[in-house]
């Protein structure tokens, strides 16, 4: 009994549960890669790439697997959501931190916490019923780029302020002191002092929250128009990566469902890089 | 330790081998991935009445539905489809229900029918505003649906369209999204399961159903088969099926499965 200490059953545990947790991870990468052998083999690589359209059949010489109009339609829906929400996202923590009176910023950093926690399909039901109709009288047909970007946006706002909140709240209290007893303003002191010193949290937070951007489905699905073509304008159409999966799995069979499971896979590739990308970046390397 | 621990797994793995000995009657449904969730629904009902009885679903298209049961690989076949005059050997249909899909536009739009021509049209991409089918000025936006729904399917086959004939403005998923489309855009206009729109509309939501050569867009004419964009959904089985994948059918038909197939909006026979 003795071999069995607490310390042993606890150090254990522990590894068995990061161990599941891990294995997890690599189980799923194993299973999407496993499920897009079949299309990577029938239709080869190149063809999700250089072929006339998105239009997949079961059988991979009677359909046409072109998978850039979903790569674009998503970086293009991520990388606006990211830019609107980043400088309000921001502002947010700036005032929550260092202009807002503590009760006030502990009321607004609870509404943050509640905005953070609204379910994705609330966001797209109500950007479907209201956002979408607004930009219709302005362009149909409503669904588009932008109604993807502006709910997106919104979406992400509440985490990217979160994270940006905690960043600030790492830098060290003494900088701010010494700033102050050099005489420098709010304003100058955040500018000189806080912002540089807090740029690697901020980056990394705006980078996991583009990750989160990229594998959002429903509320971009019922937004966004999904037509598998590359938009030229904001008012036009797009699909992204995530809703051609979530549109069509349910009833795709053979070299269609793995031809899904390659766009699976593509995401898959995008996220990890971007999450290595974090990595480097919060190991301080933007200085260097 | 380790013995009492090893012990409780074998007794536990004894357990459940002892739970797969008692006999359950197992009963193969496999084909169309249509009427899979509605039999899945079914089943589930039919276990929770029968505990002895156990019921695979399996999806695989209507081909395999109607050839599984004549080659014993399954004891019920599901076909989205009528049988072709060289399928009817061996095989004996039981209608479960019918699947009716119309043409839904925004209440407040003028139009109140349009011609073949005229949804070919919209829907390839000749005609882009509504004074070219007779309704108001305005720049049509068409919603199709998403590929591989049963929706689509019916639709195309009706019109002999093919994928890569579809011109439209929106690709919409759920049917909830396709109303709530067209709902939202006076200038909307997309193809929805009868059932579904004829429920939305009772509750209040501005669509309207546009009747199809001649025929009104209805559960009752779906029901008795007048209307031209409808299809049966069928069980298959072989002229003597076992007792039990009788009484299963007959259950499927019956009365008391009415409100499974309104929930995913086809319409029971009356």
């Amino acid at each position: 009994m003795s071999r069995f200490s607490k310390d042993w059953y606890l150090v254990w545990g522990l590894r068995a549960c990061a161990f599941v947790a891990g294995a997890i991870t690599l189980l799923i990468a194993i299973f999407i890669v496993a499920e897009s052998l079949p299309a990577l083999r029938h239709v080869g690589v190149a063809r999700f790439f250089t072929d006339s359209s998105w239009q997949p059949n079961e059988y991979a010489d009677r359909g046409t697997f072109n998978l850039v109009p979903m790569l674009a339609g998503t970086l293009f829906i991520m990388t606006g959501s990211v830019a609107l929400a980043t400088p309000f996202g921001i502002a947010a923590a700036l005032f929550c931190r260092y202009y807002a009176p503590s009760a006030i910023a502990r009321i607004y950093r609870r509404f943050l916490e509640l905005l953070a926690g609204i379910p994705s399909v609330v966001f797209g039901f109500w950007g479907l019923v209201v956002v979408v109709p607004i930009i219709n009288q302005i362009h149909p047909p409503g669904q588009s780029v932008l109604a993807a970007i502006l709910i997106l946006g919104l979406m992400i706002l509440p985490t990217i302020a979160l994270m940006a909140d905690a960043a600030l709240a790492n830098v060290p209290a003494d900088y701010h002191r010494a700033a102050a007893s050099l005489g420098l303003s709010q304003w100058a002191t955040i500018r000189g002092v806080i912002l540089p010193s807090a740029k690697s949290g901020l980056f990394t937070g705006v980078i996991l929250q583009s990750g989160r951007a990229i594998g959002e489905t429903l509320a971009v699905l019922m937004v966004a128009g999904n037509i598998p073509k590359i938009p030229t304008s904001l008012f036009e159409p797009a699909r992204t990566l995530t809703a051609n999966i979530a549109l069509e799995m349910a009833y795709a069979l053979g070299d269609h469902r793995s031809g899904l499971f390659v766009t699976g896979l593509l995401l898959f590739i995008i996220i990890v890089s971007l999450v290595a990308c974090a990595e480097w970046i919060s190991k301080g390397r933007i200085y260097g | 330790m380790r013995t009492r621990t090893l012990s409780l797994l074998a007794l536990s793995i004894a357990l459940l081998a002892g739970c797969e000995e008692t006999s359950r009657q197992k009963i193969t449904i496999t084909g169309s991935s249509t009427i899979a969730p509605l039999i899945a629904e079914i089943a589930k009902r039919y276990e929770a009445r029968h505990p002895d009885i156990r019921i695979d679903v399996q999806t695989g298209g209507s081909s395999r539905g109607i050839n599984d049961p004549v080659k014993g690989l399954a004891d019920v076949g599901m076909s989205s489809r009528a049988l072709r005059a060289s399928e009817s050997d061996g095989r004996v249909t039981h209608v479960l229900a019918r699947d009716g899909v119309a043409f839904i536009v925004h209440a407040s739009n003028p139009i109140s029918e349009l011609t073949d021509e005229q949804i070919l049209g919209i829907f390839t991409g000749k005609f882009d505003n509504w004074e070219q089918v007779g309704g108001n000025d305005g720049a049509i936006t068409s919603a199709n649906r998403a590929n591989g729904r049963s929706e689509l399917e019916l639709m195309m086959k009706f019109y002999e369209l093919h994928p890569e004939d579809f011109q439209v403005d929106l690709i919409s998923g759920e049917n909830q999204h396709g109303i709530k489309t067209v709902a939202g855009d006076p200038n909307a206009i997309t193809y929805m399961s009868i059932g579904a729109s004829e429920f939305d509309i009772a509750n209040g939501v501005p669509i309207k159903l546009l009747p199809l050569r001649g025929v009104p867009a209805s559960s009752k004419s779906v029901a008795s088969e007048q209307f031209p964009l409808s299809r049966p959904l069928i069980l298959i089985t072989t002229p003597e099926p076992l007792p039990h994948v009788s009484d299963f059918i007959e259950f499927a038909r019956s009365e008391s499965v009415h409100d499974l197939i309104r929930q995913q909006s086809y319409v029971p026979l009356q």
